[in-house]
């Protein structure tokens, strides 16, 4: 049985070349002879090709897609303009599916039906125990449901099935929703002790009507982040996904009302920041809005919240996280996990470990060592079998991770391997490496998200550490040293909301996630995300005659 | 109202300054503006003006303080035994402090020197410094072989912007637990009430706290105000004021570094009455819950709810309460009532009295000026009042009772919830059941049944809806300055997961 974390089964297989070890398919194939593959190892300097599969023709999931409406109040609905969109196949660049297009309206009408939900319906005031079984309900269907969900993020998002479908669905989506089902009837107020004769209590409440904006590099994943704990603390929700990827997300709102989700409870629509994200963070009827997204778009959402009514954020935004290897790691292991923490989903993720800090003195071999690896790293078609790499989401994300591939190497970035597009349709880009970053340089300062690994060398624990929190960001951080004094130096100094010693990229239903400066405010997953879904009430009276106080 | 002002019992330098580091500074290196007492009208001292570069130099300071100075590196214990031996200066310190307040607010000398600072800041302080080494992580079970651990961390330096209408409380409730958290601070006074936290800063000094850790600066919310809000090295932001500025502030933290804000805004806290209470208590209380302070609380309970079949009882009680208040000099023993906190809010005031009278509310007692030097208004009724009235809905913050009746629980709930604020509420009422389902009810953070203004260092005070953000005292408090930190380590060969 794999491990449930994300990397866990990584870490235990050391220097074994990454492949989806989770996989539900019950595909036995000797993992190794998995990941290679299609590989096109290069033989020198030159940039090569670094997969076929790329070009090959793309594979036809059997899942069609069947839902592509608003979903609001328990039915789909087209948009009130009529208007739709299109989402693309990142591995084609055609047209997957015509998608209902919100607008302010829309979300007008969303709200409503979650704010009547809330105020008036059967959500806030059943007991949390059938709350929890709604969800753990909720959980049995998506289970069900796995590969469909599955196949609908890989074709959006040109994510690697083999990952949503065998450790993004089971062991983020669905494993979450039956976390939080466990803590629905655990949400518990205080008693305290005051200074004179009276009862204090304090009840843990829904917030009321909240908005959720998620991205689109891993939509059911940040779908159930949001969704779950929001739900398990009582409240109603309009939630938006991202214009990349909106079709999962249409699937799992059916779900919810299947398990039994009374309508208005979940909403979701489709759209696009600047008109639908707008008018959820500016709206007066919604009471906490949530967004996981770029810095940049998480500075307007607070700013429209605090225009308007004041509705609490939380926050998940960028990094720039650092990959410290001290000189008595395991260098191999190193190095295959700082390329899984870089490359892992094509780059596109918020807490990737995008500077790699290595010591001088293992600085040469780790190069060496980690071109090697990159050059070995198979892209492909995401539905194939063996593929590490998709492409990128779309054209937008695309282009601008070649032009910091420009800009690396204007800045004087040695360029190690990679550095341009695979083939000429479809997002592929190269797996690249900049060696020799100085921390000024755009590369090393700007979140590219994308394959380009940005390596710089260091000599002392506490030059790592100056130039590792040296950034605006402070999501995450790994840390490899065999050394348990080294490893609680790091862990104390580094200003991140994550660090990972000797793994990286491990992810638990119980492990709060969140950023520290500007990476986010606030906390998701494990416990403490119930803060950002309850308003706390204290009750008083005056105590006549206490036997104690 | 007496003539003869009772003798302040400290005597004023005649300049006062921020406070920086180790030592407040020598001379007035700049602008000052004055502060006023306002039972005269005259001014108390000036005091130094702090602008941007000033508040730069703080931050500065707090920064140097947070990244490289023993505060946040010390044993909590130590930070526990330095936070316990301040409590122990400021109650040496107690008549002074309640002084300063008195002279700078107005505020009633016997409920700042008798109540404010030993109740609510030297003991916010001795609470804090309990908690100080209590700030525990957790460890969590993972689905898989791995060891997880949480810390948390003091958030690091910490911007606070305080009010006029508690000055001391409201440093004790910033100040105290972000300093427990390990946290470096940039404080603001109010430009009414600078003085009383240039005393408290000098005395956190004395007790050990190292220079740079607390910075307290007088200034004005557009200039030192906003510089705090939109710094880019501080890292959290705590502010308590009127809803209108607390939406500057949250733009300023979005637009600048996007550092998290806790928000202590408006209200305009329902008092509901059903027919079932002891009335004279809830004329006692609900005249209290407004009329405390000068009315200038952002808890007033400022929509007084009177249930139908008691309605005249009450506004003749209501009334005849009012009319008994003693209104005079804040330090004349046997007062209840100050002088408003300063011109313009005076005005703000008397103003609303108007539109009250304009709307069609009854005016049952009061309307005016009392005498004419000094901010003193008379304690003031309206009955009749319309939930869609100004004087209904808006925050007016001086002494002005609105007093509506209703017939029902479910009217009174949905009538008491129907306002933009959420920040308290009081019920008054013997049954259980009735109590219990307003306290569900009611979209506020804080319930007072049978009670009203019920403040210890232990229960959280805070707003729904645009009353704020976040919850200040109690354990609650911890999570505003504190940053979660998860640190993950793969297991190898674990006994148990």
């Amino acid at each position: 049985m794999a491990s449930r974390a994300i990397v866990s089964s990584f870490t235990r297989l050391g220097s074994i070349p990454l492949g989806r070890l989770s996989s539900r398919s019950g595909n036995s194939r000797n993992l190794e002879e998995r990941a290679f593959v299609h590989v096109n190892l290069g033989r020198g300097g030159a940039i090569r090709s670094f997969a076929v599969a790329a070009v090959e023709a793309p594979v036809k999931p059997s899942y069609e897609v069947q839902h592509s409406k608003l979903f609001i109040d328990g039915e789909f609905v087209d948009a009130a303009s009529g208007e739709t969109f299109p989402t693309v196949d990142p591995r084609t660049e055609e047209v997957l599916a015509d998608v209902a297009k919100a607008d302010v309206e829309d979300i007008n009408r969303a709200v409503k039906a979650a704010r009547k939900a809330f105020d008036h319906g059967p959500w806030p005031r059943m007991t949390a125990y059938e709350r929890s079984k709604i969800l753990l309900k909720y959980a049995d269907l998506l289970e069900k449901h796995n590969d469909e969900l599955a196949t609908l993020d890989s074709l959006d998002s040109g994510k690697l099935y083999s990952q949503s479908q065998g450790v993004e669905i089971p062991h983020f989506v669905t494993r979450l929703f039956r976390y939080y089902a466990g803590w629905a009837d655990k949400i518990h107020g205080k008693t305290l002790p005051a200074d004179g004769p009276h009862q204090v209590l304090t009840f843990h409440e829904p917030i009321g009507v909240v908005g959720q904006i998620i991205p689109w590099n891993f939509p059911m994943v940040m779908f159930a982040w949001k969704v779950a704990p929001a739900l398990a603390c009582g409240n109603t929700i309009v939630l938006k996904t991202a214009e990349q990827t909106p079709l999962s997300a249409c699937l799992a709102a059916k779900l919810a009302v299947e398990a039994g989700l009374p309508p208005g409870v979940l909403n979701v629509v489709s759209g696009f920041g600047e008109t639908a994200g707008a008018a959820i963070s500016s709206h007066m009827d919604i009471d906490k809005v949530a967004f996981t997204g770029s810095t940049e778009t998480g500075k307007l959402v607070m700013q429209a919240a605090a225009r308007s009514n004041l509705k609490p954020v939380t926050l998940e935004l960028g990094g720039k996280s650092p990959f410290i290897i001290m000189p008595d790691a395991d260098i191999d292991q190193a190095v295959e996990l700082s390329h899984f923490a870089l490359f892992f989903n094509q780059g596109q993720c918020c807490c990737a470990g995008s500077r790699t800090f290595v010591h001088e003195s293992i600085y040469d071999e780790y190069i060496e060592k980690a071109k090697a690896r990159a050059l070995k790293r198979v892209v492909g078609d995401p539905f194939k079998s063996g593929v590490e790499q998709g492409p990128q989401v779309d054209k937008a994300q695309f282009e601008k991770i070649l032009s910091y591939i420009d800009v690396g190497r204007h800045e004087g970035a040695n360029l190690v391997t990679g550095g341009a597009r695979i083939g000429n349709k479809g997002y592929y880009i190269q797996p690249t490496i900049f060696s020799d970053v100085k921390d000024d340089m755009a590369i090393s300062r700007d979140e590219i998200f994308g394959p380009v690994q940005a390596v710089t060398k260091f000599r002392t624990v506490q030059e790592a550490i100056e130039r590792a929190n040296n950034s605006p960001y402070g999501l995450a951080a790994g840390v490899f040293t065999k050394d348990i004094d080294t490893a609680n130096t790091f862990s104390r100094a580094l200003r991140v909301g994550s660090v990972w010693i000797n793994c990286y990229d491990v992810f638990d239903a119980a492990i709060p996630f969140g950023g520290y400066k500007m990476s986010g405010q606030g906390r998701e997953k494990g416990e403490y995300v119930l803060h950002n879904y309850t308003q706390v009430k204290a009750v008083v009276t005056p105590l006549k005659n206490p036997a104690w106080l």
